[in-house]
């Protein structure tokens, strides 16, 4: 029991994946133009979430090594599948909002991270706990935003207006597309100010997902992380050899004084 | 034509793929930082979802609806995608080794991206055929070839600027992306 409640904190505290690990960027910048839409894509990802972590985890000892990324992408992709019938037929309205992003939380990295991280390595009833806590933070990441949009740009919370339209003014650029980089943006640099554990201000490392790759090895993100040391390296063996540079010519400076 | 020159432009442009429909977004501010970089990634973008939505839209039309299966089109899409870059990759790996070293790193990069399974769905939503699909793919690709070129040039310059240090980092590249969002609205009005 102690370990469920544990998956819980971790995910919606510690290693909230909105604020923390900055992972799954395309929702949270796309569908979080109000609060309703933040809350029900939150929560959409989080019951494919639940659902495709217990299922990996009941199929770990079954899935070979080699091809378990394939395995878990349509074991995913099926979940994805059924939840989008399901919204269909019973949320329209919620489907309708939300549209091709439902399909696309398919290539959403915290639900194959989670698969890899954890779900791949532990029991089941831990995993299912582990992608509740994941959802959850998803979801309270995705609502926060959500909220200080449409406060914001359109003056309500939740779609019920508070303030009339005389005597606040509501800056609608920020339920539109640039509003969403505006509201992200404010938010690292708050991150960054307070110096709040974030995968966007670790030292040196500066990519959507912070490079998290602890938190998704195996995907095709880790080939990315790749790049970006390769990068790193090639630019340190510049500034080296630039150094090195100077000092020679320093040197020979100093010479030719003597 | 002009139905083809509009479809390309709105792809291109007025619904810009990272700006205006955040797909792509990891790769745009992740691989922005130098412009040959970014031009690479780009090129290898192109590429990959020109033939993704040629063969997505292939399997939609003469697969998937005569069978009467429409409704695993994410489950196709995402399998024929992933396949397709591991095959790209082989190919090109064997039979064009110059074209493979400039594209080579980003080829594994692009299939987790949305942008491509992103594309072939709205080829499907909207109802497109096979020439319209590869010329909305296309479009959409220029689209993103065009918003992370842009995106590394400015990075390369903000380098050198002073910045306040809470918006060092992601939070500028960020806000820089809201501008060029902004920018990218205005088009709206040309189609």
């Amino acid at each position: 029991m102690n370990k469920c409640v544990e998956r819980l904190y971790n995910g919606i505290i510690k290693e909230n994946p909105t604020f923390v690990l900055m992972l799954g960027m395309c929702p949270t910048l796309a569908v979080t133009s109000s609060a309703i839409n933040g809350l029900g894509m939150g929560l959409t990802t989080a019951v494919v979430l639940v659902m495709s972590n217990a299922l990996i985890s009941l199929l770990r000892k079954v899935i070979p090594d080699k091809v378990r990324i394939p395995a878990f992408i349509v074991i995913v992709a099926s979940l994805v599948t059924i939840v989008q019938l399901l919204l269909q037929a019973y949320i329209p309205s919620l489907y309708d909002a939300l549209g091709i992003y439902i399909p696309l939380i398919v290539v959403n990295c915290i639900i194959l991270g989670r698969a890899e991280a954890y779900a791949s390595q532990n029991d089941v009833l831990s995993s299912a706990f582990d992608g509740l806590g994941m959802g959850l933070g998803f979801t309270l990441g995705l609502t926060s935003i959500g909220i200080v949009r449409e406060i914001i740009g359109s003056g309500a919370v939740f779609g019920l207006e508070f303030a009339d339209k005389i005597h606040y003014e509501p800056a609608s650029i920020f339920v539109m597309a640039p509003g969403a980089f505006f509201v992200l943006a404010m938010l690292t640099a708050l991150q960054n100010k307070f110096k709040a554990p974030s995968a966007t201000n670790v030292e040196g490392i500066e990519i959507s997902c912070g490079g998290n790759c602890a938190s998704c090895s195996g995907s095709t993100c880790a080939a990315n992380h790749g790049i970006l040391e390769a990068q790193k390296a090639a630019e340190k063996a510049e500034k080296l050899a630039q150094a090195k540079k100077a000092a020679q010519a320093k040197q020979a400076k100093a010479k030719k004084e003597d | 034509m002009a139905h083809l020159l509009m479809i390309f432009i709105a792809a291109a442009l007025v619904n810009n793929v990272v700006l205006s429909q955040f797909l792509g977004i990891c790769p745009f501010l992740g691989v922005s930082k130098k412009v040959n970089t970014a031009a690479g990634m780009g090129a290898a973008v192109i590429f990959v979802i020109s033939i993704a939505s040629v063969l997505s839209s292939l399997v939609y039309q003469y697969i998937l609806t005569p069978l009467h299966i429409t409704y695993l089109q994410t489950i196709a899409f995402i399998l024929l995608i992933a396949a397709l870059v591991q095959l790209v990759e082989m190919i090109l790996k064997k039979m064009m080794p110059s074209l493979y070293s400039a594209l080579g790193v980003y080829l594994p990069l692009i299939t987790t991206n949305c942008a491509v399974l992103g594309v072939a769905l709205t080829n499907v939503t909207k109802e497109y055929g096979v020439l319209e699909s590869f010329i909305n793919g296309f479009g959409t690709a220029c689209g993103f070839t065009i918003s992370i070129i842009i995106m590394a040039g400015i990075r390369e310059r903000i380098e050198y600027n002073n910045i306040p240090n809470a918006l060092k980092g992601s939070p500028i590249v960020l806000v820089t992306a809201g501008l060029m969002a902004i920018a990218f609205c205005s088009f709206a009005g040309i189609i």
